[in-house]
Parts: structure tokens; C-alpha cells; sequence
């Protein structure tokens, strides 16, 4: 509070940019800054994880502005090496307090709900063996079964094939061992795969 | 090794995850064994249907200008103190940030306001540390008054143009509060109006800005670091009150302050 109010008074200096009496305006805006340059690049990346944490746009949003802000505040506690699960898990804290804020711990949905995510697929002509099949799915369809998954091998699955991460920083995001972390990927490819499995034996 | 740990660690292979050891041994079962070298292929196939979707989402522009206003949230301060004026205050983060249009000027200037919004809860308590901050400050030498004087014509034309509200100013001397003299000064990001009182050897701030935080029903009494604090909401501005004067004097100098800016005449 000092601090931000001696920042004030030395509002002139401040913006002159180069006052030693102003350090710790200085100092403030240095932080605000290498914060902006090493967290911004990664927005794209926090909020898709947000869109399949939260899964709507609206409430995506509200949480990556969050995660943003109580990544500023935090910044001094960051040590690195990485920023993007460092936000990531910033974000995952977001959105599970949201959840808990409602009251509810995020409900699965139930199968016939899942099925009924993903019917599209099972309406296109299928012809072939299943890498023609696998690419004919578009993104939304995809999407749609990716987003389909409950809550844990969602955000494996996210944050390995669209995040990027390795296992290690999954597991810190999650906070869960590593072993734990290659046995969702491999649930969450699983249940992916009997889902479009279901998708071809629909197909006429 | 066996097919069900093969199952799970052709997964870390593909991922790149396993040790070149670890490698070799899965690499050598599936060699071996057709049900894991299909499951192998097509892991592989839905990996690459995966990354041909491209589901990275983009954050919507607006998400980033909004961020990018909150970030910098210094600049804007210092920048465009008196827009912030304009920023709403709702009790909850996703209304308030659902409830704004975003232009450029805009975002720049609620930036201040975005900071407070996400820390409701707490958000009470850190006005008051504020308060009590700013009236500290406020005792520091050359620090107390902008513009010193004890008439109130002259305070009050003061403000004009510094904020987006007429604080009301009261000459409380007949009243035992003598009026000493007004600054511009924040509390949580916003700023607001201090008009100075002495009583006695003791100065009072009172602070007078647009509702900041939850609603205050009545009047609030707090102690905080040993200053007491009298907060109430009056003509649609919030004021608070803050002195090391015992709570009983903070008490009566809000009520004749009260009194007086209800009084019939020329304020």
C-alpha cells in the first residue's frame, strides 16, 4: 500500500522513466512488465484449457482474467523454469474454487449425455479403414469428444496434445504423481478411441 | 513385459516420455506381440487426427485487451485516475466483468477497478487497511493537505476536475471539527476525496469516493491498527472516517457532518 501511494507521488518521474527517486515505481512497473512479456505469449494456451475446464466461453473467460490477475500478484513467488504450467495451475485453482464457490463440485456427465455430445459423427458416411475415418472427423467433432471426457483425463489430455506439456509438468499442474499422469493419458486415448470406435460401427 | 504394461507405456513412448532403457523394452514387445503393435498404430493415428484439428482455442480479442488494460494496471492509474470513476462495482467478478463494454479509454481506466473486482472477499478488510494507510501517509510530513485552508468555498472547487464527484464540504468549526483543508488521494486503486478535520491536536481524514466494496447498511465502526474508522454511505458516496480520536468522537463528528450536509442553506 506505501508502496502504490509513493508510487503516486512520484507519478512524474515515473513516467520521465528514469528518476532514481523512484524505485519503487520503477521497480512496480518493471514487474508488471517482464510479467506482461513472459505471460501474455502463453494466453492462447490458458484459455483453451479454460474453455475445457469451464466448458463455456463465458465462464472460460472470467477465469483466465482471473488466473491472469492472481498470476501478477503472485509473480514474485514464481520461480520458474516454466510459465505456461505455472499459469496452468493458477488457472486449474481458478476454475476448481469457481466451482466450489457454485456449490458443486463439477458434475460429470452422465453417458447418455456424453453420447448425445457426440452425435454428428455417427451420421457421416464411413467408408474406409480408420485413418481415412480418423480424418474425416473435423476439429468440432473432436472437440466435442475430447470435451465429452471426465473431468481428469480432460485435462490430461488437454494439456499433453494441445498444451504441450510433459508429464512432469502435468503432474505438478494436477498434483498428482507422474505414473498417475501416464495412466490418465492412456485412459483418456482409450476412451477417445472406443468412442470413435462406436462411430464406426454406427456407420452404415 | 507384459501386454497391460505395454498398453499403458506405449503412451509415454509416443509421448517421448520414456528413458531410451524403457524405450527399447516396449519397442522390443511390440515387436513381438500384434495386439500392442495395433494398439500402438493407432494411438499414433489419433494422436495425428488430434493435432490435425488444431483444437487450440484463440482467446477472443477482447479477453486480451481486457487483460492487457489489467495489467497495466500503474500506467493506468497514474494515467486516467478520473475515468476510473466509471468503473461499476458489483459484488460478483462475473456480472461485473460480464456487465462492461470494453473500449480502449475504458479498459485502461477500470483496469484499477478489475484488481479490486476479483478480490471481493477480502475486499472490505483491504479498504479499511487502505484507509488506515492513506490517513498514515496522510500524517507524514508536507503530506496531509493539497490545497490548506480552512474555508470550504475554497476546498470544494478545489476537487473540480480531480474526480467525477462533488464531495461535500463541510466547515465543522462551530461543531468542534475544524476543516483544515482537503487532498486527492486513493484507496484501493480509486481515487477519492480526503477533506481534513482537526479536533484538538488529532487530524481526521475523511474520505469521500464513489461506493467502493459491499454494501454498508447504517454505520460501520471498525478499529484498525489502533485508528478507529466510521464508515457509512450517504447521497449515493461512500465516507469514511478515520482518526486515533476514540470512537465515540469519530461517532459524533460523522453525525453533526451528517446533520450539517442535510441542513437547509448554502452548504
Amino acid at each position: 500500500m506505501l508502496a502504490r501511494m509513493q508510487q503516486q507521488t512520484s507519478a512524474a518521474s515515473w513516467v520521465a522513466g528514469h528518476s532514481t527517486m523512484a524505485g519503487d515505481a520503477n521497480d512496480e512497473h518493471d514487474r508488471a512488465r517482464r510479467f506482461r512479456d513472459a505471460a501474455l505469449p502463453h494466453l492462447d494456451d490458458v484459455y483453451t484449457l479454460a474453455r475445457y475446464l469451464m466448458r463455456n466461453a463465458a465462464d472460460a473467460e472470467d477465469a483466465v482474467q482471473e488466473c491472469y490477475l492472481r498470476a501478477l500478484r503472485h509473480f514474485d513467488s514464481y520461480r520458474g523454469p516454466a510459465m505456461k504450467p505455472w499459469l496452468l495451475a493458477i488457472l486449474r485453482n481458478v476454475c476448481n474454487a469457481e466451482f466450489a464457490r457454485r456449490g458443486k463440485q463439477e458434475t460429470e456427465p452422465a453417458d447418455d449425455e456424453r453420447a448425445e455430445a457426440t452425435p454428428p459423427i455417427w451420421q457421416e458416411p464411413q467408408a474406409s479403414p480408420e485413418t481415412a475415418l480418423l480424418r474425416q472427423h473435423d476439429g468440432d467433432t473432436i472437440r466435442r469428444l475430447v470435451a465429452a471426457l471426465p473431468q481428469p483425463f480432460r485435462e490430461a489430455i488437454v494439456m499433453r496434445e494441445i498444451n504441450d506439456l510433459s508429464y512432469n509438468e502435468i503432474a505438478e499442474v494436477a498434483g498428482v504423481p507422474v505414473g498417475t499422469v501416464m495412466s490418465r493419458l492412456a485412459r483418456a486415448r482409450s476412451m477417445l478411441r472406443s468412442a470413435w470406435t462406436v462411430a464406426e460401427g454406427a456407420a452404415p | 513385459m507384459n501386454c497391460a504394461d505395454a498398453e499403458i507405456m506405449l503412451h509415454a513412448l509416443i509421448d517421448g516420455e520414456l528413458d531410451a532403457g524403457h524405450a527399447r523394452d516396449v519397442e522390443a514387445h511390440v515387436a513381438t506381440c500384434a495386439t500392442c503393435a495395433e494398439e500402438l498404430k493407432a494411438v499414433r493415428a489419433m494422436r495425428a487426427a488430434i493435432a490435425q484439428a488444431n483444437l487450440k482455442e484463440s482467446a477472443p480479442a477482447q479477453l486480451r485487451s481486457r487483460i492487457e488494460a489489467a495489467l497495466a494496471v500503474p500506467a493506468a492509474r497514474i494515467a486516467a485516475p478520473r475515468q476510473s470513476w466509471l468503473a461499476p462495482l458489483r459484488s460478483s467478478w462475473k456480472t461485473f466483468f460480464g456487465g462492461f463494454t470494453v473500449g480502449t479509454a475504458l479498459s485502461a481506466a477500470v483496469a484499477a477497478s478489475l484488481v479490486i473486482a476479483v478480490v471481493r472477499n477480502d475486499q472490505n478488510q483491504q479498504i479499511a487497511s487502505d484507509v488506515v494507510s492513506a490517513h498514515l501517509r496522510s500524517l507524514q510530513a508536507g503530506h496531509l493537505t493539497d490545497v490548506e485552508t480552512s474555508d470550504q468555498h475554497t476546498v470544494k472547487p478545489w476537487f473540480n476536475g480531480k474526480l467525477d464527484v462533488a464531495p461535500p464540504v463541510i466547515d465543522l468549526t462551530a461543531q468542534g471539527f475544524t476543516l483544515i483543508g482537503g487532498r486527492l488521494d486513493y484507496i484501493n486503486g480509486q481515487p477519492v476525496a480526503s477533506i481534513v478535520y482537526r479536533r484538538r491536536k488529532h487530524v481526521i481524514n475523511l474520505f469521500v469516493g464513489e461506493p467502493l466494496g459491499a454494501a454498508v447498511r447504517g454505520v460501520k465502526d471498525e478499529s484498525v491498527q489502533g485508528f478507529n474508522i466510521r464508515h457509512w454511505r450517504e447521497s449515493g458516496l461512500d465516507l469514511w472516517a478515520v482518526s486515533d480520536i476514540d470512537a465515540g468522537e469519530l461517532d459524533e463528528f460523522g453525525e453533526k457532518f451528517t446533520a450539517a450536509l442535510h441542513a437547509p442553506g448554502p452548504s
